[in-house]
């Protein structure tokens, strides 16, 4: 083992999460944290913290050559960068690669790959895995064959953007001349390229993806799948594995898509493969993949009892594969509720400052993840994410039931939390009933709106 | 080729009065980078110092602040007081330099009487010099951070003393 000491380039519950897992390798943790979290959970639970910059990200978090920097001044071996901030930026996969610092996760090149969303679409197509109609958009004229050609609706995507970033719902392809063009210029300002591309809007879908971990040699494992169709303007609240009701074929089809993506980018470390499902017609396409630890992965390692952050750190280290797929089995069902700190009688607003008091639920098939406590000061600088309480149980009724009590059982008071709306969804016949689609979230709301205007 | 001190902060002023953020110098055996604050660094916010809440409150990068109070914090004195010990902070996370050059002579040393734009020390990111500048005027009283070694953000660098400045 060369890695003895890793720096973390991240903040919140995924730093606290990935220091459990390294104190339990005996593995040394140094924190980068911005002068807002310089007093916050995981500097206490880390082993040394620096401070890299001010509040602000862009001035801390998403500063390359100050993470390389932090890391070469406290000589950590290798550097975690969690989700989000510089995760799946290639210039800080690069910039290691160059200073000889071990990254935890996939090449340079990987991101780069998979993070032009037209690239990763003819990976996909190459390896034989489908993709939802569509293509780049050239010229104008072009734009409109090919958009009457895939029929509305239609999503004009940027080529750099990801996760529900940079994208336009047209209904009419007359609309479509002025959503490209304010497309391309949005992504020219927000990701630095202003190519754009069009997709056919699939109605009724669901949102599963499928866990790989890859040993960067072109061995692919997957850990199975989550469905996370509970959604909000592309925010994922409420996510589980397996996905239920999914024909156990369709499954498996999925599952081997995934793989057969992974292996042709010989992919290293732990990723996933957004698929967009249609259940009913068992059709199903590639979105895109994320290369990174993803925030969701806690149900994944309740019910196949791996690490996965430990498994980044092995194949980072170049241990490979620790697992063989005949070796990788499933128990159970498991949930997770992400707990944001926003008001969702208020249009989800943010709501930051000092949580007075915190009760987090305990107990068998409970696991919270969290970097908060009493008097923890939430910043307005970063993600509303306060905590993610998981549940795992033998079937997926009993894990609800968990679910319900483990809710019912949690407090935060001195800021808004969404704590009642997941109450209130899980309470959802359709939701419980399992296998929503990606608009089961927003037709929930308008409807609860609907009730509250009446009642 | 070797630069003083002196000559250093000469280009420090030249950048100063220049419409320029940024001056890239290269010479034999030395390569010199200097930034205007705010670009692409910390912001050059004027030093109001704040009022409570030191914990999680932003120091006011590459400029003064108070030493850290013995006693209760005067609340939002303006301008620097008189006759007190100064800080110069780290305005980025970043090893620092005393000298312009392994061997050379330190910019400062205690003693040294120092001004606004003297130029303290250089802390390095990624083969980027960035030259830290007092900020106040004074006597350098004690200098905490080592030559070659990583200072976080907002780590304070050395002391002033501007007893009997105006």
């Amino acid at each position: 083992m060369t890695i003895k000491r890793i720096l973390i380039a991240n903040r919140g519950e995924i730093a606290a999460r990935i220091i459990r897992t390294c104190r339990r390798l005996g593995i040394e943790t140094v924190l980068a944290a911005s002068s807002a979290d310089r007093h916050a959970v995981p500097a206490r639970l880390a082993d040394r913290t620096v401070c890299i910059g001010p509040s602000r990200s862009t001035e801390s978090y998403l500063q390359v050559g100050t993470i390389v920097q932090a890391a070469l001044g406290v000589r950590a071996d290798a550097i975690h960068p969690g989700y989000g901030f510089l995760s799946e930026r290639a210039a800080l996969a690069q910039a290691c690669e160059e200073t000889g610092i071990i990254f935890i996760g996939p090449t340079a090149a990987q991101i780069a790959a998979v993070g032009d969303k037209l690239r990763a679409r003819s990976e996909a197509q190459a390896a034989d895995v489908p993709v939802v109609p569509g293509g780049a958009v050239e010229g104008m004229d072009d734009a409109v064959a090919l958009a009457e050609r895939l029929g509305a609706p239609l999503l004009v995507k940027a080529v750099g953007g990801g996760g529900g970033r940079g994208m336009k719902r047209i209904e009419h392809i007359a609309e479509l001349p002025q959503a490209v063009q304010l497309a391309a210029s949005e992504a020219g300002v927000a990701f630095g390229d202003a190519r754009v591309y069009l997709e056919r809007f699939v109605t009724g879908g669901r949102h599963i993806e499928v866990q790989v971990l890859g040993d960067g040699a072109g061995g692919v494992v997957h850990l199975g799948e989550r469905d996370c169709s509970v959604q909000r303007r592309y925010q994922k609240l409420i996510e589980e594995t397996p996905a239920p009701n999914l024909p156990a074929a369709l499954r498996a089809r999925l599952h081997a898509a995934a793989v057969r993506f992974a292996e042709r980018l010989a992919y290293r470390g732990a990723g996933t493969v957004e698929f967009l499902v249609d259940p009913a017609r068992d059709a199903f396409y590639f979105l895109e993949m994320n290369a990174r630890i993803q925030v969701e992965h806690p149900v994944t390692e309740a019910v196949t009892g791996i690490d996965l952050i430990a498994e980044q750190i092995a194949i980072a280290d170049g241990a490979g594969l620790r697992v063989r797929q005949e070796q990788i089995s499933w128990h159970g069902c498991a949930l997770e509720c992400r707990v944001n700190a926003e008001d969702p009688t208020r249009d989800f607003q943010p709501s930051p400052g000092r949580v007075s008091e915190v009760s987090w639920p305990a107990g068998e098939g409970i696991r919270v993840d969290t970097h908060i406590e009493a008097g923890s000061h939430v910043p307005p600088f970063y993600d509303s994410l306060l905590a993610k309480i998981i549940a795992h149980a033998p079937d997926r009724a009993a894990a609800l039931m968990r679910m319900r009590q483990a809710l019912h059982a949690a407090e935060v008071t001195g800021i808004c939390t969404n704590l009642s709306l997941h109450q209130d969804i899980l309470a959802d016949p359709q939701f419980q009933a399992g296998g929503v689609d990606t608009g089961f979230l927003t037709r929930y709301l308008q409807q609860s709106d609907a009730g509250d205007a009446h009642g | 080729m070797t630069l003083t001190a002196q000559d250093v902060a000469d280009i420090t002023r030249l950048l100063e009065e220049s419409s320029f953020d940024e001056l890239y110098l290269e010479l034999d055996g030395l390569k010199l980078t200097l930034r205007r604050q705010g670009v692409g660094g910390a912001p050059a916010a004027p030093a109001t110092p704040q009022p409570a809440s030191q914990s999680t409150a932003d120091p006011t990068p590459g400029a003064v602040l108070p030493s850290p109070p013995s006693g209760p914090a005067p609340a939002a004195s303006p301008a620097a007081p008189q006759g007190t010990v100064q800080n110069v902070v780290a305005p980025l996370l970043g090893t620092f330099y005393r000298a312009p050059k392994p061997g050379s002579a330190p910019f400062v040393e205690t003693g040294s009487q120092v001004k606004e734009d003297t130029v303290i020390g250089i802390i390095e990111v990624m083969k980027l010099m960035n030259a830290v500048r007092a900020g106040v005027c004074g006597v350098v009283a004690e200098i905490l951070a080592q030559d070659g070694v990583l200072v976080e953000y907002g780590e304070v660098l050395l002391r002033i003393d501007t007893t009997g400045q105006t």
